[in-house]
């Protein structure tokens, strides 16, 4: 029986200085905040992180970026991080945007071994200056190349022991599109099953995108209410 | 009523039976407030929903059903999940009947500026040109005027776009606009306000229809 559990310090291991990672989530749900805990304790840096956000200020992928671990960032938007707004202000970090949809898509042509797509999105906007610009049945057309990264970093609700993945609710968000976009894929779970046991009709990820799977031991209170946000 | 909520309850009214709608920051959020349950309508939430409820009551929260804006929010019957590619396929593909949407600017033929002040506020633009460029039908609530009194509506919008052209009726709390191949039309205006107000606290040309207005 195939079995892709370890230890976070064996699955790290493969994180090195200089990586490009994507790290899954939208606000707190389905952020990785155990295997970004794990980083920080290595201590890996010179890292391109790929998120939508970078989490609010002091937690998960913001720590990373506050430790200085962090050399670019690539992101739809930062509304909800004052801090890392200031460093890129600063030119502390590089930042890159791209449309929320559009970072979405960049992602999922990646995993599925394509090379790109064609798209009107901001085409009439300062957004397009920077892009390869094409015509295609008389209509002007930006050319989004796809993208890749080294790892990926994924948070999923519960696992088997081949990686067959179950996210829930909000907390899928970028996770399955991550979990095919990388050369070595992650994925820190809240359940582990056993291989066999979870409905084949009901796998978001299927267990051949993902190398090693590491059991969360604690869902730790950064998963938790953010009281800020509640009633 | 404050004037955010009386934009809010006007644009609830925009909204059809069963259409699926998107709620961007802001007023918008409000509009859930004002819909009446004999209307029912599915939310769409950038971050994978599809059917999403109001905000949870105190102590009910759960950790993994958040909306956009991180506020933690319940789903309504037939609601579903989904990933963020698809969450934008539905956006991008025509599904999405309705988005509401705030505006620093908004120009008379309908341009958007709404996600950067150069040099200013750049945080980047999210899921926001998108829908703005994408949804059937862009309505904007926006505040007549800014914090200094200025116009927001104007014959050209000096920030940089998020769309051109995409802009179909701005609601403030003195009017509803509609913009047309001819213009921006008047076609109501708030209780206590009359025709030259709407008039001088608007930047661009209002072509204003010879009957008695609408009001709300």
């Amino acid at each position: 029986m195939i079995d892709k559990c370890v230890s976070i310090e064996m699955a790290l291991q493969h994180v090195r200085d200089g990586d490009s990672v994507m790290l899954g989530g939208f606000g707190v749900p389905g952020t990785p905040f155990t295997l970004i805990g794990g980083l920080l304790a290595r201590g890996t840096s010179g890292l391109t992180l790929i998120k939508n956000e970078a989490n609010e200020d002091g937690m998960g992928a913001s720590r990373l970026v506050e430790a200085g671990r962090v050399r670019k960032l690539i992101c739809s938007h930062l509304g909800l991080n004052a801090t890392v707004i200031g460093m890129m202000n600063r030119n502390e970090i590089e930042v890159e945007f791209f449309p929320q949809g559009i970072l979405a898509e960049k992602i999922r042509t990646g995993g599925a071994g394509l090379q790109g797509f064609l798209t009107d999105i901001g085409v009439d906007t300062i957004l397009a200056k920077e892009k390869r610009r094409i015509e295609i049945d008389g209509r002007k057309v930006i050319v989004e190349p796809a993208m890749r990264a080294d790892v990926a970093l994924v948070h999923a609700h519960m696992a088997d022991r081949f990686g067959n993945l179950v996210y829930r609710e909000s907390a899928r968000n970028f996770n399955p599109l991550m979990a095919t976009a990388a050369d070595t894929v992650i994925a820190e779970v809240e359940n582990l099953a056993d291989t066999g046991e979870l409905d084949p009709e009901n796998i978001h990820t299927p267990g051949a995108f993902v190398d090693y799977v590491v059991v969360i031991e604690e869902i730790t209170p950064e998963y938790g209410i953010l009281k800020h946000h509640a009633l | 009523m404050p004037y955010k909520e009386k934009i809010a309850k006007r644009a609830a009214r925009e909204i059809l039976a069963g259409q699926v709608i998107n709620l961007g920051i802001g007023i918008p959020t409000l509009i859930p407030g004002y819909l009446p349950s004999d209307k029912p309508v599915l939310i769409h939430s950038e971050n994978g929903i599809l059917g999403m409820g109001p905000r949870c009551e105190p102590g009910k929260e759960d950790r993994n059903l958040i909306d956009a804006g991180g506020n933690y929010v319940s789903v309504t019957r037939g609601a579903s999940f989904f990933d963020s590619a698809l969450s934008f396929a539905l956006v991008r593909g025509g599904r999405l009947d309705v988005a509401f949407l705030g505006t620093l600017e908004v120009s008379e033929t309908g341009d958007l500026a709404n996600w950067i002040i150069p040099g200013k506020f750049s945080p980047g633009v999210g899921g926001g040109m998108e829908l703005a460029q994408k949804a059937r039908r862009l309505i904007v609530t926006t505040a007549h005027t800014d914090r200094n009194g200025r116009p927001k509506i104007l014959r050209e919008c000096t920030l940089p776009l998020t769309a051109k052209g995409c802009v179909d009726t701005i609601i403030t709390e003195l009017a509803v606009l509609d913009v047309t191949p001819e213009g921006l039309v008047l076609r109501e205006i708030a209780d206590g306000v009359d025709v030259d107000e709407v008039i001088q606290k608007t930047g661009a040309p209002l072509a204003i229809p010879q009957h008695e207005f609408p009001r709300f």
